[in-house]
């Protein structure tokens, strides 16, 4: 069932267009990833959805409420956590909590069952200034609070930016126990290797939706084969299968090159005539469909 | 101990002998041991407070050590702080660029004050306009151009004084994934030309382009070695798993 | 409501965490009493003057006495000759030279006329201005005293009589501009900036998805504020009363009224700067300039608005602190009430009405 539907939204600030012609659908319960690089517009459009941005053009709807005309009633149903943390650093964990638990009319007990898993990891230093707490904890604070009055839709910006990796599986761990509490979930990041969490996705560059499937869809429509090329000096590889095969698509993956062509692995292995070379044949990763999807546009 | 080493620490742009930094109670850095080979990209990983910060500032000459031995290019760090800095460039993530100023004004402020004449200055900016593909883009202000373009200037700028280590702290975080790997064909191509390269890092992927990488937790070495090499050690494919092999034991 | 007090709860411990800000806002005023009540005090003492006493007879020397024996005076230099002068104010020993005529005496007896110079330094106009002021008082009552002693009748009086502050007290004209000054710096600056910090800080974008309405938001911020200003002008009161005896001729009730009412008008106008500006060294700048010099400068704090040029008398019309120092001087010195202040009130609360519609106005429930 559709949650979430944006129509067209477009939106410019000084000439410069941020959204343009934006329209996707996020399904009840999903957790649906905006995936893109910086300044792709992520930001801009988490904004507008919870209502403190109104888009140029277009419209969206939040659960069948107007996001023009209903936002007062959208602002009661959403949990909003920004990309900068925005609690109050002078204030306690706890008075932190407390505060939004207040301003949105419920107790902390009420839905503490929801953010227990989270809570109960800072709740030792729950006396502590939020502003002395280590990046992982304010984001286990930033994202109690934004859980705290149980929330119908949560827009989470750049969450794991600036968290460590272990804190980045929790977090995402975490997400999903939401999704099964029935909380629908709009999450943005930059690093690609996070889409595969996510139920849906949408790839945006520029201000434009590149493409929105899951992120299986995305994976199995990869159109070429794939292959990891491992050698001493990368650099002089790169260069040399962009002349021996000229229309591959050529990316460096770290300390190995991936080579996307047509060819198959029988005849990538007969084109290539020089030593100490390891190719082997992949599965695609999301940063290959990425990067493929955003030399199509 | 192995002898040879000790005995050669010049021979490395960075040696790191039970190196310690403790802040009163807090060891912040226990007992490194570790060394950088000239020309190689070395990546530094582990969590926040896992000491990775600590470590740079030391090797910067930011930080005195409490104990051990750390030679940066051959210098001790005790003694010969000034001019350890003179020899080495830094690039932090928040990019220490004047947004006012115009890519070409940086360059020559930085130049300035690493004591470059107006002569060096200018073959540096050229040099800079050729390799980085700058060209055209000179005298725009810094504050109007994207994140990957800044990134690129804040890395010409730190190696303005051609220093022979480069220290990046999380240089590529959230950029567009085609111009990160403009970027790190930039850090490749410094090192071939034999600067060497620290990388710190929380991103495992970014790890993947490092040569060699050090998996920092609470203050110690818990792995030091080739991406593959440590990948097949722990039996993991990907560097996120590597890493939480080893910091969640 | 229990939103609301959830607002102020938050409020005040962002004030008083800040210890550092809380002991500014009470320092302050207890500084600047001292400072404006003593240090750079405007009234006379012991002022150096020179005497050229041209008759040295009886008159002309009781003249002489009754200047030496003044506290506003002291004797610096008796002169031989006109030609001293010059040099003597050059040199600064003097700020006044007091030259009587020569047959001083007999010419009073004679012809009933005669004749004092004052020539004062006006390099300090106010000094120059209120040491003039003394002279002629001192002259004049010994115009009286011959008056009574004899027969003679003195063709002219020159009349200088100080109502309301009859000792010339500067610090009682001073404390209702530091009332002012103080209210301005802790209602306008620091609402405006703490409200401008959540924008900074990103916590009013999650303030504003937040069902809160925007009216709770602004008047969350503003009770603690005006709690905070309420006891801080009791404070400024208190300190005045037990350093200057500072009288309050008026009404404790219309004083508080006033105050309160002006304390509102501040608070509107620090809100109206933090729903137009996005940064806190913006707000900060505004309120200093907009409204601390104005307050200092053009308000009749120091420099008496009748002395202005035209053009600044009629800038002074719109300085909102205007109003509410001439009715603390009103209450407190001359014992006024509503009947003759009745204008002053009018402004205010037609100042805070503009003020409060134009950042209902103005205040957005959106970022952009």
């Amino acid at each position: 069932m559709e949650a979430i539907r944006v129509n067209n939204i477009t939106k410019s600030y000084e000439n410069i267009n941020a959204l343009s012609n934006v329209s996707f659908s996020i399904n009840q319960t999903e957790i649906f990833g905006l995936i893109g690089p910086d300044g792709a517009g992520k930001t801009t459009l988490i904004r507008i959805l919870t209502s403190l941005i109104l888009p140029d053009e277009g419209n969206a709807y939040i659960l069948n409420l107007d996001l023009k005309k209903d936002y007062k009633q959208i602002r009661k149903i959403i949990g909003y956590m920004p990309q900068r943390f925005s609690l109050y650093m002078d204030l306690s964990v706890e008075e932190n909590l407390q505060f939004y638990a207040e301003i949105f009319g419920v107790s902390i007990k009420d839905n503490y069952y929801l953010i227990e898993p989270i809570y109960k990891q800072i709740e030792p230093y729950k006396e502590r200034k939020a502003g002395k707490l280590s990046g992982g904890m304010k984001q286990k604070l930033a994202l109690s609070c934004a859980l705290i009055h149980r929330p119908k839709f949560l827009l989470l910006d750049e969450p794991t930016t600036g968290v460590d990796a272990i804190s980045r599986i929790e977090f995402w761990e975490m997400l999903k126990n939401y999704q099964n509490e029935g909380i629908t979930i709009l999450v943005s990041t930059p690093y690609m290797d996070e889409a595969l969490q996510c139920n849906r996705l949408a790839f945006i560059k520029e201000g434009k939706i590149l493409t929105v499937a899951s992120p299986s869809e995305i994976l199995n429509n990869y159109p070429f084969n794939i292959y990891d090329i491992k050698n001493e000096n990368t650099y002089q590889t790169i260069e040399y299968f962009k002349k021996i095969i000229p229309d591959a698509i050529i990316n460096r993956f770290g300390q190995s090159l991936h080579c996307s062509t047509q060819l198959s692995f029988d005849e990538i292995i007969q084109a290539t005539d020089i030593n100490n070379i390891l190719i082997e044949k992949i599965e695609p990763t999301i940063e290959d469909c990425f990067l493929w999807i955003s030399q199509q546009q | 101990m192995d002898i040879a080493t000790t005995i050669e620490p010049q021979k490395y742009a960075i040696y790191a002998r039970k190196l310690v930094k403790k802040f009163g109670n807090f060891i912040a850095d226990d007992n490194l041991n570790f060394e950088v080979h000239p020309g190689e990209i070395f990546g530094l990983l582990g969590a926040n407070g896992a000491g990775k910060t600590t470590a740079i500032k030391m090797m910067t000459g930011l930080l005195k050590p409490t104990s051990g031995i750390l030679k940066v290019n051959g210098y001790d760090i005790y003694s010969e702080s000034e001019i350890i800095r003179k020899s080495i460039g830094y690039m932090s993530q928040k990019f220490s660029l004047y947004e006012e100023l115009t890519i070409y004004e940086n360059i020559r402020f930085f130049g300035g004050i690493y004591g470059l004449n107006l002569k060096s200055i200018k073959s540096r900016a050229e040099w800079a306009e050729h390799t980085f593909s700058l060209s055209g883009f000179m005298d725009k202000r810094v504050s109007n151009l994207p994140l990957g373009w800044k990134q690129k200037v804040a890395f010409v700028v730190a190696s303005i004084h051609n220093p022979a280590i480069i220290f990046l702290d999380e240089p590529t975080g959230g950029v567009d994934p085609s111009v990160r790997r403009n970027f790190w064909d930039n850090i490749y191509q410094a090192s071939i030309n034999g600067t060497t390269i620290i990388v710190t890092t929380h991103y495992m992927d970014e790890a993947e382009y490092c040569q060699r990488i050090c998996i920092m937790d609470q203050g110690i070495i818990k792995a030091i070695g080739k991406p593959n090499e440590l990948k097949n050690k722990f039996l993991v494919n990907t560097m996120n798993e590597l890493f939480i092999k080893i910091v969640r034991n | 409501m229990k939103q609301l007090i959830a607002f102020i709860k938050k409020e005040f411990f962002h004030i008083f965490r800040d210890w550092r800000t809380l002991i500014v806002i009470f320092a302050i005023p207890a500084i600047q009493l001292i400072v404006f009540g003593y240090a750079i005090s405007n009234d006379l003492n012991n002022i150096s003057i020179g005497i050229l006493d041209k008759s040295n007879d009886e008159f002309s020397k009781k003249i002489v006495s009754k200047m030496t024996f003044s506290n506003f005076f002291k004797i610096g230099h008796i002169l031989q000759s006109e030609k001293e002068i010059e040099k003597l104010f050059k040199s600064g020993k003097v700020k006044e030279v007091v030259i009587i005529q020569q047959n001083f005496s007999k010419s009073i007896i004679k012809n009933g006329i005669a004749s004092i110079q004052i020539i004062a330094d006006a390099s300090e106009p106010n000094t120059a201005n209120l040491a003039i002021n003394y002279t002629s008082a001192l002259i004049n009552n010994f115009v009286q005293d011959i008056s009574k002693t004899t027969a003679i009748v003195p063709p002219y009086s020159i009349e200088v009589k100080m109502l309301y502050n009859p000792t010339l007290q500067s610090s009682w004209m001073f404390i209702p501009g530091i009332i002012a000054l103080i209210l301005t710096l802790i209602s306008v600056m620091l609402t405006s900036v703490s409200i401008v910090k959540e924008k900074e800080y990103g916590s009013m974008e999650l303030l504003l998805v937040t069902p809160l309405k925007s009216l709770t938001i602004i008047i969350g911020k503003v009770v603690p504020y005006f709690i905070l200003s309420i006891i801080n002008i009791s404070f400024i009161f208190l300190l005045g009363h037990i350093f200057f005896a500072l009288p309050v001729q008026g009404s404790l009730f219309t004083l508080y009224m006033l105050s309160t009412m002006y304390i509102i008008l501040a608070l509107s106008i620090g809100i109206f700067i933090s729903v137009n500006v996005a940064n806190q060294q913006v707000a900060m700048l505004i309120s200093l300039v907009a409204l601390m010099l104005p307050t200092i400068l053009l308000s009749g704090f120091i420099f008496p608005i009748e002395n202005m040029p035209k053009w600044l008398q009629l800038f002074s019309i719109i300085m909102p602190p205007r109003y509410f120092i001439e009715g603390l001087r009103g209450i407190m010195l001359k014992g006024n009430g509503f009947q003759e202040l009745w204008i002053n009130f009018l402004v205010i609360m037609f100042m805070t009405f503009i003020f409060i519609i134009l950042s209902i106005k103005r205040f957005k429930s959106r970022l952009i």
